[in-house]
């Protein structure tokens, strides 16, 4: 019987969650890593008892660890990111050129078909490769030196590349997304790259419609529609479908659309799910609701799911890597808060339940589908 | 030998309890040291020294002898009581976040 196992990053360590396939009794793990922020754990597709992880501390600075256990054991690869090239500048919260340092890893991206290759999006803003199970990792560093780079300005949780999707129709098509500088896209294998933004327009930056300046919150792709993009972005759902050439906006009917994760069921190309939440200002959900809402319709129309999901007083929030689906017939979807609760559904969002409740700050949710 | 003391969360990261005890070989420095203790324990590297010049990370500290060492030259030699071994070489995550 197939069975799934939901990888937590939290701001004081890591968790693993396994169920069967019908996904209502869960056994809870760890903390692995406790009092370390991890930002993002995530399987290899190949191969998925190889895990990797983002392990950081303000005092100690990034490790990376990696487990080929499925996350019984674990054991530290390399953490050396240097950018490839002069770093340069790019601007700072006032304004002024500031010089591009390595902070931490955001996000963790396995590559298809080879376990020993993964990507890392990382802040300052740059994207790194290792095509030796993580002990080394060379920058693509095309990314960083376009020619927009010294334009890019951090967001409020600081100038991270937190989104990496690989195309797999296209094996040399990179998309990667960064806070505050909008979304890009390789077509050689993330040796050049274009910034792809046209449609977005955001208040807030001088030129509405910069070509880079956006701070777009996360992406989301269907496998089986590569050339179908979403966006959550600071402000406005959206939707591309040509491959981010341009964007419209599919916010339609949402109580706002301000949000951070966004996410597509693992069959329907076409149902998406995003969790609202009231503004940047009010990092919490709005009415003290907790609803994630699906679109059936790719955008436009969306209803709120609620069922098991708290309705009254519930002011967490839920982060950009904090949701996740598994690929089960009945697709499941997962999310965590920054209230420490991880909620899974095992009916593609109709009915909800807290898988933990109490767990710290969720910063990231991945799930694997395991046979 | 030198013995170190790290903070607990390197200590779990290294895979070590209690004091580390090191052979070094020339003078003793702090440098001498950090490049003995992260020769030994490479997932040490990084979490103490940045990986450019070995800069230290602004949140450690290194204290011995009652001293505060982290403001001294990187190849000043340390005291003759943490070369002797009759005092350890504490590396100190500074307590910080209120």
């Amino acid at each position: 019987m197939s069975r799934v196992r939901v990888l937590v990053g939290t701001r004081k360590g890591a968790f693993v969650l396994n169920a069967d396939g019908k996904r209502d009794r869960w056994d809870v793990s760890g903390p692995f890593f406790p009092g370390w922020e991890i930002y993002h754990i995530k399987g290899s597709p190949t191969d998925p008892d190889r895990l990797f992880a983002s392990q950081s501390s303000g005092w100690f600075g990034q490790v990376i660890q990696r487990s080929d256990d499925g996350g019984a054991t674990w054991e530290p690869v390399g953490n050396k990111f240097d950018y490839a090239t002069e770093p340069g500048t790019h601007q700072w919260y006032d304004g002024t050129p500031h010089p591009w340092e390595f902070a931490r890893v955001w996000h963790l991206e396995p590559a298809p078909g080879d376990p020993d290759t993964v990507y890392a999006g990382v802040e300052d803003a740059g994207l790194f490769k290792s095509t030796d199970g993580g002990q080394s990792w060379t920058e693509l560093s095309g990314l960083r030196t376009h020619k927009s780079g010294p334009d890019w300005a951090p967001g409020a949780g600081g100038m991270c590349l937190h989104t990496i999707i690989l195309d797999p129709a296209h094996p040399d098509r990179i998309f990667a997304a960064i806070s505050a500088a909008g979304a890009f896209r390789s077509d050689d294998a993330g040796q050049t790259w274009q910034p792809v933004n046209r449609g977005l327009r955001s208040q807030g930056i001088p030129d509405e419609d910069a070509e880079v300046g956006h701070c777009v919150h996360r992406l989301a792709m269907h496998p089986a529609r590569p050339e179908v993009l979403y966006m959550q972005k600071h402000w406005d759902v959206m939707r591309s479908d040509d491959a981010g050439g341009s964007w419209h906006e599919v916010s339609g009917n949402l109580p706002t659309d301000f949000g951070f994760p966004i996410d597509v069921h693992a069959h329907e190309p076409d149902t998406v799910y995003v969790v609202p939440i009231t503004s940047d200002s009010h990092h919490f959900p709005p009415e003290g609701k907790l609803r994630v809402y699906r679109s059936r319709t790719g955008g436009d129309d969306w209803e709120p799911l609620t069922r098991g999901l708290p309705q009254e007083h519930c002011y967490v929030n839920v982060l950009r890597d904090a949701m996740a689906v598994d690929s089960l017939d009945e697709c499941g979807v997962y999310f965590g808060t920054t209230g420490g609760q991880v909620y899974a559904s095992a009916d593609a969002g109709d009915s909800w339940a807290p898988v933990v409740r109490d767990l710290p700050a969720v910063l990231s949710v991945e799930v694997q589908t395991l046979s | 030998m030198i013995r170190v003391v790290l903070p607990a969360h390197l200590r779990t990261l290294a895979c070590v309890d209690g004091e580390v005890k090191l052979q070094v070989d020339g003078p003793v420095t702090q440098r001498s040291v950090l490049d003995a203790l992260e020769a030994r324990y490479p997932m040490l590297c990084g979490t103490i020294r940045d990986h450019h010049g070995g800069r230290r990370r602004p949140f450690i500290r290194f204290f011995a002898c009652e001293l505060d060492l982290s403001h001294e030259q990187p190849d000043a030699p340390l005291p003759e009581a943490v070369v002797t071994g009759a005092e350890p070489y504490l590396v100190v995550g500074a307590m910080a976040g209120g």
